[in-house]
């Protein structure tokens, strides 16, 4: 009795947010579920249950394989994204840790993009990667073209087999500098003794980084990679601005959008709870992994 | 934003180099700043041809004269912009200033609670709390829409500060968390408790009077969430009723959009948060951090 009047107001103060966590998220996600497991194809609502059927359709029965050709986009996105975005979030708190002076603002000119919505920067990615070529080109294949780099230049998102690649471009661009900053604060957190000691031992630069700072970064590495990673999966806002809704550029969270719009309920949910499903497996041990290590720690 | 990952919102200076950086002459230097310089140019294109742009009118603006700065300089783009977009520039304000104080204060609460008034199985709670803010919001939407009706909550700005402010529960529980577990010495907090001194007064007399760096990294973070949001926005209110980047879409994205307006548009869009980030960086960068869920 004593111990529940210890903590017991504590969790009281808690309970309105577990109450909406509980009801907005897990049960929402329950009610997505039944939803994807039921008949509810239009308005008119639903007659049944149909087990895992608007699961296997997705994958066995969908008109052109359109829900494959939106994983196959999310592959190749995520792929060159999560590439990209972190050999330049690497290669820029690399360059800034070396040294250098007005690192503060190369710092906030690398962060900035984070501050700006996918929406608001779409509108001039759209336009960049305009796919005009030669006299014509503009944006990205104009500055290609004045570097004499005609060869790269590219129709960038509208290719049909590669286009998916070039969307990945804003993203990197957008999130690269948080990358950095993970990196440079992992840089700033390893203890100056590690290096001295190093330093000491007469390793040289090169030894260094291999042998005793980069081995420190992996945990960062590791979040680095499953936050962007996630947020990969679930990028919507970036590609409906860049291109708009349609069959190129379609991902999963964007072919939700659009089922709803037909108001195919069950076709929509069955695909989010496997959107939901693909981040989970990335989240889930990542979070369980994180609880035990501040438990050692 | 969009980001969400899980690490203390470390020390807000983390970044800052803890001896001041030495740097040295040589050819590695010079290669070091040229990358830097090279970068900086890159990051910064798209910025210039947004601004360029906006400025534009007429025939100046076209895709082969994209890099070219305008022949005549002009604010009409600017007004046209602001006009189409400034009643949802209001109502974007009227969205993320209230989600960014009750989140806050939902999320010192909660904070205070799961890091320094602990109760069995708190962590395994927390866990479950942080998973709220990875989902896909895919995965809630169809029955959110069917709820909000029910409930008879007023589509629009009202429906999205209660989304956003139950939705950022997660991401600000775990800033105020990680904070209090870095700055609130667990013996702070007993010898109030040998005093006698409740939950409540504990965290009213000794805890909020040190809460402001916690405050002030998730304000500006849901402030930021909510102002660039668009997922919630699209499935949940529309250009009449909606925040900005659901206007900015309308603008930029019609069948043949005005590019100069649509720039002038992007730049008014983001100026609140460019405002944020410039001026109050440090925090900003705290929340950053704090995304990538770690202590």
């Amino acid at each position: 009795m004593r111990r529940l009047r210890h903590w017991g107001p504590g969790l009281l103060l808690l309970s309105p947010s577990l109450i909406l966590l509980a009801v907005f998220v897990y049960g929402l996600i329950a009610w997505t579920t039944k939803v994807s497991v039921s008949d509810e194809h239009n308005a008119l609502g639903s007659k049944g249950f149909v087990g895992l059927e608007n699961y296997t359709r997705l994958f066995t029965d969908d008109i052109n394989d359109r829900f494959t050709h939106s994983l196959k986009n999310l592959l190749l996105f995520t792929v060159v994204f999560l590439v990209g975005a972190m050999f330049f979030g690497l290669l820029w708190a690399f360059i800034l840790e070396r040294g250098i002076r007005a690192e503060g603002f190369f710092r906030t000119v690398y962060l900035f993009p984070m501050a700006v919505s996918f929406v608001a920067s779409g509108v001039v990615w759209r336009w960049l990667m305009n796919p005009n070529q030669g006299e014509n080109a503009g944006g990205l294949n104009a500055v290609l073209g004045g570097l004499g780099l005609d060869f790269a230049q590219s129709t960038w998102w509208t290719n049909p087999t590669w286009g998916m690649a070039s969307m990945a471009i804003p993203a990197i661009w957008q999130l690269a500098g948080y990358v950095m900053a993970l990196f440079l604060a992992g840089f700033r957190g390893i203890p100056a003794e590690l290096r001295e000691a190093a330093a000491m031992d007469g390793a040289s630069t090169y030894r260094l980084y291999r042998n005793v700072i980069f081995p420190q970064l992996t945990p960062v590495a590791l979040s680095a990679l499953i936050i962007l990673g996630h947020m990969s999966m679930k990028m919507f806002d970036l590609i409906m601005s860049v291109s708009g809704p349609q069959w190129l550029t379609e991902v999963p969270a964007i072919y939700v959008w659009q089922t709803l719009l037909t108001s195919d309920y069950a076709k929509a949910a069955a695909i989010s709870i496997i959107l939901l499903l693909l981040v989970a497996v990335v989240i889930v041990p990542y979070l369980i992994y994180t609880n035990r290590q501040e438990k050692t720690s | 934003m969009t980001t969400t990952s899980v690490a203390a919102p470390p020390p807000v200076e983390t970044l800052e180099p803890k001896s001041k950086p030495r740097p040295r002459g040589g050819p590695g230097s010079i290669v070091k700043y040229l990358l830097a310089l090279i970068f900086l140019i890159i990051v910064l294109m798209p910025l210039y041809v947004l601004i360029v742009t906006s400025f534009k009118s007429g025939s100046d603006i076209g895709v082969t004269s994209q890099w070219n700065l305008p022949e005549t300089w002009t604010l009409a783009s600017w007004e046209k912009a602001w006009n189409v977009l400034r009643p949802s520039f209001i109502r974007t304000f009227e969205l993320a200033v209230p989600v960014a104080i009750i989140s806050s204060l939902i999320g010192a609460a909660n904070g205070f609670v799961l890091s320094r008034w602990r109760f069995p199985g708190a962590d395994l709670v927390f866990t479950l709390i942080l998973f709220g803010m990875f989902i896909p919001y895919q995965a809630v939407m169809i029955p959110l829409r069917e709820i909000i009706t029910t409930l008879g909550i007023p589509p629009g700005i009202t429906t999205l500060v209660f989304v956003h402010c139950v939705y950022g529960i997660p991401i600000c529980t775990l800033i105020f968390r990680n904070y209090y577990a870095t700055t609130v010495p667990e013996e702070l907090i007993e010898a109030a408790r040998v005093d006698g001194a409740g939950l409540l007064r504990t965290f009213a007399r000794i805890i909020l009077p040190i809460s402001m760096p916690g405050f002030v990294v998730t304000v500006i973070w849901q402030f930021t969430s909510a102002w660039n949001d668009y997922l919630f926005a699209i499935f949940l209110s529309n250009t009449r009723n909606g925040p900005i980047t659901i206007a900015l879409n309308a603008l930029a994205g019609a069948q043949s959009p005005d590019y100069a307006a649509s720039m002038a548009g992007a730049l008014i869009t983001s100026l609140p948060t460019l405002l944020v980030y410039v001026l109050l960086g440090r925090w900003f960068i705290g929340g950053l951090m704090a995304g990538s869920v770690k202590s």
